[in-house]
């Protein structure tokens, strides 16, 4: 991955946005997360450009009243697009249909550049919200809510765990590297490099493993009984009820405007 | 003196290396014992001992009037023998400060609202109050120190076993640490390699060295 699009991938305080304060943290993070749930399934599930194109709009608003940093949030946006712009490319070749232009004898066809443009909005659009909406949640926020919304116990503790130790694992991996550093060591396309890189990665699984073990006994020294337990005091207030109201609305819309489409192709054919 | 824990002819090895060979060993109330001795001469070994957390080759284990065999037994002397690790980051596994804290009194039976509060006043007492609702992994070194005194503390043990506990810690933060343990009524045993440390809190010294443990003057 080229080096302006690269993050920290094992610290979850990189991955949260740095953004100041603002309107969006005024909801619960249950609110926020089933606004976003809504908000996510009416856009992948709509069948016109209408929608996702509202969608857009709509997360491009939320994203700039909830103070994103523009370069980092853009930067996460542009990671994922690399993938998309491969699609775009793709997909008015290779779906059949009424030709629009020709590129070295292959016909790009009207739906498939629809297609490509839906997948593009849409992805956009959720991912833009999701970064507003969730990104601006510290991890544990994140997992108290998702307990305080019935996700299984069992998960919820496995993903804390994960972000718990993801960085200090990472730590251990930085220092390690660093020490590697210290010696000369330069990664080259050789047989020394591979082998060095296994026993960095081999070392970090068995530390990892040890660690493990010894986060365990000190959880038997406190007594721990296979039960573990949340304390959170999270309010749902009446703007939580609001944000709810706006992702049913939006929901809503999406269904009318399916709906409307829908009669209106039936009505053409006639 | 009233005694807490006393081992008799314990005995435990690695594999490949002798660590603990037929120790004798007490500790009575309000003692502070250090425990010092080589890298590697098996002290952490001897408290996991101690606690249950592994199992002696022989010897015996009496601790708080019981002798000590299952696992079960262990329960009991983890409650009331706080254990506090080398390394912060192995006990402090909740996402928030007021979680860890509160960790061990629910183990204990107590109420969500007695746990809470138990861990406040425990914060409070070692002037951690206001720490409640940070996230574990983002404090510094010396934070994360308290913290897991006041995850053992909160307990309310009889008994501390201190795992090399300035470690890595600035001078602030062990000073700190000095004066709040001066004031802690439990008794300890302290493994430290920090002489300075040691020679402010230590009723009593003691060594590991080939597998015996003796009394240093």
């Amino acid at each position: 991955m080229p080096q302006f699009l690269e993050h920290s991938m094992t610290s979850w305080h990189g991955q949260q946005l740095l953004h100041q304060h603002s309107l969006v943290d005024q909801f619960d993070p249950r609110a926020r997360i089933l606004a976003m749930t809504l908000f996510a399934l009416a856009t992948v599930f709509s069948h016109n450009l209408l929608i996702p194109a509202i969608a857009l709009c709509l997360s491009i608003g939320v994203a700039l009243r909830a103070n994103l940093d523009m370069q980092r949030t853009l930067r996460r946006v542009l990671a994922m697009d690399v993938f998309i712009v491969l699609m775009i490319v793709m997909l008015p070749l290779t779906t059949p249909g009424d030709a629009l232009f020709h590129v070295f004898g292959f016909a790009a066809s009207q739906q498939g550049f629809v297609q490509a443009m839906m997948i593009a909005l849409k992805t956009n659009a959720v991912v833009l919200m999701l970064l507003a909406l969730l990104g601006t949640l510290e991890a544990t926020t994140l997992g108290h809510a998702l307990a305080r919304l019935r996700v299984p116990e069992k998960l919820v503790h496995l993903m804390l765990f994960t972000v718990r130790y993801l960085e200090v694992i990472g730590r251990e991996y930085k220092r390690m590297r660093k020490a590697m550093k210290a010696r000369a060591f330069q990664p080259r396309a050789n047989w020394h490099t591979w082998r060095s890189i296994g026993y960095l990665v081999g070392m970090l699984l068995i530390r990892s493993l040890e660690r493990s073990e010894r986060t365990y006994a000190a959880m038997k020294c406190r007594g721990f009984n296979g039960r573990l337990y949340l304390l959170d005091r999270a309010v749902w207030r009446r703007c939580d009820n609001l944000l709810l109201l706006a992702a049913v609305g939006f929901v809503l819309l999406a269904l009318w405007v399916s709906v409307g489409v829908s009669v209106n192709d039936v009505s053409m054919n006639e | 003196m009233s005694e807490l824990i006393r081992v008799e002819q314990l005995s435990y090895h690695y594999p490949k290396r002798r660590v603990l060979d037929a120790v004798d060993f007490s500790l009575h109330a309000a003692e502070r014992v250090s425990l010092e001795g080589g890298n590697g001469a098996g002290k952490t070994t001897f408290f996991n001992l101690l606690v249950g957390l592994n199992k002696p080759k022989s010897g015996r284990i009496f601790a708080f009037g019981r002798e000590r065999r299952e696992e079960a037994d262990f329960h009991e002397v983890r409650a009331q023998a706080g254990f506090l690790f080398q390394d912060p980051d192995d006990q402090l596994f909740c996402p928030t400060v007021l979680e860890d804290v509160a960790f061990g009194p629910l183990n204990l039976g107590k109420s969500q609202a007695e746990a809470e509060q138990l861990a406040c006043t425990t914060l409070a007492h070692l002037g951690m109050a206001g720490f409640e609702e940070r996230v574990t992994y983002q404090l510094s070194g010396g934070e994360k120190r308290m913290i897991t005194l006041a995850a053992v503390l909160a307990m309310q043990p009889k008994v501390l076993l201190l795992d090399e506990p300035s470690n890595a810690l600035d001078d602030q933060a062990r000073e700190r640490l000095i004066s709040t343990l001066q004031q802690l009524p439990q008794a300890m045993i302290i493994i430290s390699h920090d002489a300075t440390f040691l020679s402010q809190l230590s009723t009593r010294r003691t060594r590991l060295e080939g597998g015996k443990i003796g009394a240093l003057s």
